[in-house]
């Protein structure tokens, strides 16, 4: 039984000073992902009015979006606004436990290649999932010898989600994976590059996830919009299975309440904005999400009373995501 | 047989020897050099190094090390010996580096195309997606022009045998090419008759063929004139002073990537006049700066959109994006079976015997060996750090097993090569001078691609030597030297230079339209610190002079300490007695932010931002200064020592003046910097006038012609004690006074006319009117120090001239000193 969501991802950057240009690269477009995922219907808003904006596909395969801004501006606000149908996993993802992971290891590292080429690349150590000896020792408690690859990864982010707090004062975007590790604290950012780079030090092949997950209104009360966040979790390649979604914020596996954006081997792929500017001086950047089952509501209203919004009201406090 | 040439010179038969074939018995391509050196006398043989040295010095060569205490620019170290290598042994390299370049671009282009080499199994996709060097935002990209690989450099050692064997190959920006052609343009120089005799192949239309060839890849219409540009970080990098001497001679303007800007889909450079197109960048920055929005974030040193207008073939990059990952050396294993499989024939040079760790059983097997192998890195920063090349014969049993943890906790990012004892080459020993000592030697080659499809390798190269005899890696960073490199021709070739200018007209500020607004930027306020040092220190010398006297001075000093109260020397209402302490301060302390030593720094680095465009006098009368500043800025120094310091600095800032006036030719570059020095020039002589007036008709105006610069022609004209009509009219309204104030805005007016004539749209300064008004003062009723309207008058040009200075920036730096910022 499929899903259906509206997504509304808002951006505001408020400058100390005007920006005279501006460049931003955008990863705000919800991918396509055959059998699991259908983007229906996908609106951009930017203002100030972008003097150009044009969109490829990268080396991940997902869409990534150049806005230019020549008008002088001291705040911009972007608003991405999708439709999403998201499919269910095949129940083996979430109860087989797969080869032993040595094998997949192994397999990994076989030349000429027994994985195919994304497989091979995701078990590589990028920028932000640093191969870690001591991370590598801490995951082998989960990876005993000949342990199912699936069976061992659901137990090592069952300890990720009992062994550290979750805590937004912890990081920033670029917190190391090896402070997450010795602080035991960090977000959904952290603890997704954590555990990749556990498994990376473990030879095994998995990818950054970015998107977004569906919160549930304490019972009675309505759903606030804006008052979700972005969210980050990962993949884990396993033989015969493919992309096996593991969420070590959440403790689960997802099926059909996580939306996902796109994917690269770390954070920095795959950043929802990244830009370059003249001008600004400093900035403040104001973040909000709302992902509703579809049936809940009209993309257009919401999308209206997302635009329409007084931008003097301070953001209502974010749940933990 | 001149024995003493060959005292230190011991066989060594362990290696090969470039220049002998038997101890003593030079090979043939050396008869004639050797034959040279055995005639020449002791001292003749010292003359050679004297006018290396000289040439270097005067040409300005320098190399830039990383973290060196004597500053960035050290000169370029080379033997006069050059490397000579006959025309067969050349032929053999030649074609071998060609085929190497028509590989990697073959290579490149698969890479950053369809990928058929990892689906066929030729090459492991871990090896080259794991390496930093792979630019992922650079897949897909078909360069303009359709090449990959523009330039490549080879390095090559020697093996005992004889044999040439491939170390190491650049593909991210290879450097060394400009030093090539400045070691040639010296040896050629040391042995003018050798050169003809052996008919040493020339490096000019190697050059030539650069040029041209980039100018045929560019996208451009077929009438249009193909602007070339030369994209380098900046005067910090190592090689700075090739990115200025190779564009010098390619005839490129020299940028830095706050020059160029990106709109509607076009590069283009930043200059004077506008936005001029570019067409085709040759990088001296590496890959991943270049664009800040889509590669590395953590860096404003690019032109941020650049992928954007290389991915729409709008400009041509040489290398392009991504070519760096040929350098990792785990490569060199796959090598032979690349070039059977993309150009059907046998990889014509072998490389060192490597081991790629990647592979598990090919690590056990490097390891097993590790004593007779060099580990090296085969990603740029293993693990985010720098790794030097290990030696497994200087390991113990300990420090192989550190290796060996090392290498397994992440084998893909470690390769593990066979030891070559590299061959020997001859050098004249800079102690003794007429000795030979003999010094390990590698060979850089260059390759370069040409419209045909074709590559053209340099006729000749950059040898490197070590800086010891055992040395085992070449590296100009660890101090080691060069050699020219000869390749004799079966026939002359024919003399042709493309440097346009003679060489001593290099004092030139280059004009026309490539003249970057960032440039222009720099010479007005080298201007502006020059005058402010030359003002700073004239006042300093008649300060310290009146204060250490033994008179009380008492109304003359009240004004003299108002002035450097004025110039933030002297705290508000000084006594005499206490400010000799502080001119001194004010003159040797470096840490004294208002003092002439920390404005002597200031100028330095203004000028180093300039460096390409300062002759090599310039250059050298602004390190003597900062030099000197430098010494007496620790310790104590006493009055005397500070007023001959300061006349010595004065003298100093005199040269600099006399270079922009007499060594500059009178382009838009030499107004702004002349604007700088005559703004500079107001704002001091009104507010010495100023101060100068406080001390009413009583006062003696002596001081304010001292500072001025002005005793002498008072003297010569009035023979009398200073009167204060005369002093005024002098510094005021004397236009024939190149210190005095109308002289000033006469000058102030001339430029901006001139600047405004042929750039336009500067929106009057007012600087006229009050020229005018100044010259409408009467002497009689104004000249004196109680006059309202002459301190009123004053007082508004002070205003005006800084306001100026404003206007200017705005008018024409505003888009060179918008400042990048990036944010994630």
């Amino acid at each position: 039984m499929s899903q259906r969501y509206h997504v509304i991802h808002e951006t505001l950057y408020r400058y100390a000073a005007p920006v005279t240009v501006a460049q931003h690269l955008l990863h705000l477009t919800p991918r396509d992902w055959p059998g699991f995922q259908t983007l229906e219907h996908f609106r951009l808003e930017i203002t100030p009015e972008p003097a150009a904006l044009a969109s490829r596909k990268d080396w991940f395969g997902n869409l990534s979006t150049r806005v230019d801004l020549r008008q002088p501006h001291e705040m911009l606000r972007i608003i991405a606004a999708s439709t999403v149908g998201v499919a269910p996993r095949p129940p083996a993802w979430r109860e087989a436990g797969g080869p032993p992971w040595e094998e997949v290891a192994a397999a990994l590292a076989q030349f000429p290649a027994a994985a195919p080429l994304d497989a091979q690349e995701f078990a590589l150590a990028s920028s932000q999932v640093p191969l870690l000896e001591e991370l590598r020792l801490w995951a082998l408690a989960s990876f005993t010898p000949r342990r199912p690859l699936l069976a061992a990864t659901r137990h090592l982010m069952g300890r990720i989600h009992a062994e550290f707090e979750f805590d937004p004062q912890a990081s920033t975007v670029s917190t190391p994976v090896a402070e997450t590790f010795s602080r035991r604290r960090g977000v959904c950012q952290d603890f997704a590059h954590l555990m990749l780079s556990a498994l990376c030090s473990l030879g095994l092949s998995a990818r950054y996830m970015s998107g977004y997950i569906l919160t549930h209104p304490a019972p009675g009360k309505p759903r606030l919009i804006g008052a979700d966040a972005s969210h980050a979790w990962v993949s884990v390649w396993c033989p015969g299975l493919g992309w096996v979604g593991f969420d070590p914020t959440n403790d689960l596996q997802p099926d059909l309440e996580h939306v996902v954006l796109g994917w690269g081997r770390d954070f920095g792929d795959v950043s929802p904005v990244r830009g370059v500017l003249l001008g600004g001086a400093s900035h403040e950047v104001e973040v909000q999400v709302t992902m509703m089952p579809a049936a809940q509501r009209g993309f257009d209203a919401l999308l209206a009373e997302v635009r329409d919004r007084p931008l003097e009201e301070t953001p209502p406090a974010r749940p933990a995501a | 047989m001149p024995r003493h040439l060959l005292a230190e010179y011991p066989p060594d038969p362990a290696r090969f020897d470039e220049m002998f074939s038997a101890p003593g018995t030079p090979r043939a391509t050396y008869d004639a050099l050797y034959q040279q050196l055995a005639d020449l006398t002791v001292p003749q043989l010292r003359d050679l190094f004297t006018d290396a040295d000289r040439l270097v010095r005067d040409n300005g060569v320098t190399y830039n090390v990383y973290g060196d205490d004597e500053g960035s620019a050290r000169p370029w170290a080379m033997d006069p010996l050059p490397l000579i290598l006959s025309p067969e042994a050349w032929r053999g390299i030649e074609t071998a580096v060609a085929q190497r370049a028509r590989l990697f671009n073959r290579v490149l282009a698969d890479l950053y195309g369809p990928q058929t080499l990892f689906a066929e199994g030729r090459l492991p996709p871990a090896l080259v997606l794991g390496h930093a060097g792979f630019q992922r935002a650079a897949h897909g990209i078909v360069p303009a022009g359709g090449t990959h690989l523009h330039v490549l450099a080879v390095d090559l050692a020697r093996s005992p045998d004889g044999q040439w064997w491939v170390i190491n190959d650049r593909t991210q920006s290879p450097s060394g090419m400009g030093y090539a052609l400045e070691n040639r343009i010296i040896t050629s120089r040391l042995f003018p008759d050798l050169f003809r005799e052996l008919r040493v192949q020339r490096l000019a239309n190697y050059f030539a063929t650069l040029r041209d060839s980039i100018a045929a890849f560019a996208p451009h219409a077929p009438d249009e004139r193909v602007n070339s540009v030369l994209l380098t970080p900046g005067p910090y990098n190592e090689t700075y002073f090739e990115h200025a001497y190779l564009a010098r001679y390619l005839g490129f303007p020299l940028v830095e990537g706050q020059d160029l800007t990106v709109r509607d889909g076009y590069l283009w450079h930043k200059t004077l006049s506008g936005l001029r197109r570019v067409h085709a960048i040759l990088r001296r920055m590496d890959d991943d700066f270049c664009d800040p929005l889509e590669l590395r974030a953590d860096s404003a040193l690019g032109v941020p959109g650049l992928m954007d207008v290389i991915r729409a073939g709008n400009v041509l990059l040489a290398n392009g994006i991504g070519a760096s990952v040929i350098e990792t050396g785990a490569l060199a294993g796959f090598l032979p079976g690349l070039c059977e499989h993309l150009l059907g024939e046998p990889l014509a040079m072998p490389g060192v015997a490597t081991w790629w760790c990647g592979e598990a059983p090919v690590m056990e097997q490097a390891l097993e060996q590790a004593d007779r192998l060099v580990f090296k890195s085969a990603v740029p920063h293993p693990q985010g750090r720098r790794f030097e090349p290990i030696f497994g014969e200087d390991l113990d049993e300990d420090g192989r097993a550190r290796l060996a943890a090392r290498v397994r906790a992440n084998p893909r990012d470690y390769y593990a090569q066979e030891l070559v004892a590299i061959s020997r080459a001859p050098m004249l020993d800079r102690g003794h001078g007429r000795r030979l000592i003999s010094r390990p030697v590698g060979l850089r080659v260059f390759a370069i691609a040409t419209p045909g499809g074709d590559y053209m390798v340099m006729p000749g190269g950059l040898a490197r030597t070590a800086s010891e005899h055992d040395v085992r890696i070449l590296s100009n960073q660890r101090g080691g030297g060069s050699k020219d490199v000869w390749v004799c021709g079966e026939t002359a070739s024919p003399p042709i230079s493309l440097l346009h200018r003679p060489v001593e007209a290099a004092d030139l500020v280059r004009s026309g339209p490539g003249l970057s607004s960032r440039v222009v930027e720099n010479l007005f306020w080298f201007g502006r610190y020059a005058e402010r040092c030359d003002n700073l220190a004239r006042y300093l010398r008649v300060a310290l002079d009146r204060a250490s006297d033994a008179a009380d001075n008492g109304i003359e000093w009240h004004a003299l300490a108002q002035l450097g109260h004025a110039m933030g020397v002297l705290p508000e209402e000084c006594p005499e007695r206490e400010a000799v302490r502080l001119l001194v301060q004010a003159t040797c302390d470096i840490d004294h932010a208002g003092g002439l030593a920390s404005h002597v720094m200031h100028l330095s680095r203004t000028g180093f931002q300039l460096r390409e465009r300062l002759s090599s006098d310039n250059w050298r009368t602004l390190n003597a200064l900062t030099r000197r500043v430098g010494e007496k800025s620790h310790g104590r120094v006493g009055i005397y020592e500070s007023l001959a310091l300061l006349d010595e600095l004065v003298g100093g800032f005199m040269t600099l003046a006399g270079f922009a006036l007499d060594g500059m030719t009178r382009d838009h570059g030499w107004r702004f910097l002349s604007l700088g020095r005559r703004i500079e020039r107001l704002q001091f002589q009104t507010g010495a006038i100023d101060a100068a007036m406080t001390m009413g008709v009583r006062g003696n105006p002596e001081w304010l012609l001292e500072v001025s610069d002005s005793i002498v022609t008072y003297r010569a004209r009035y023979m009398s004690r200073p009167e204060w009509i005369a002093v005024l009219d002098l510094l005021i309204a004397d236009d024939a006074n190149p210190r005095g104030i109308v002289f000033q805005t006469a000058g102030l007016g001339d430029y901006l006319g001139r600047l405004n004539d042929s750039l336009g749209g500067m929106p009057d300064t007012g600087i006229d009117a009050l020229h005018r008004r100044l010259l409408a003062l009467d002497a009689t009723l104004d000249f004196h120090p109680g006059s309202a309207a002459l301190r009123e008058a004053l007082a508004t040009l002070r205003a005006a001239s800084a306001s100026l200075s404003d206007q200017i920036s705005l008018h024409f730096f505003s888009h060179s000193d918008e400042r990048v910022r990036v944010i994630a």
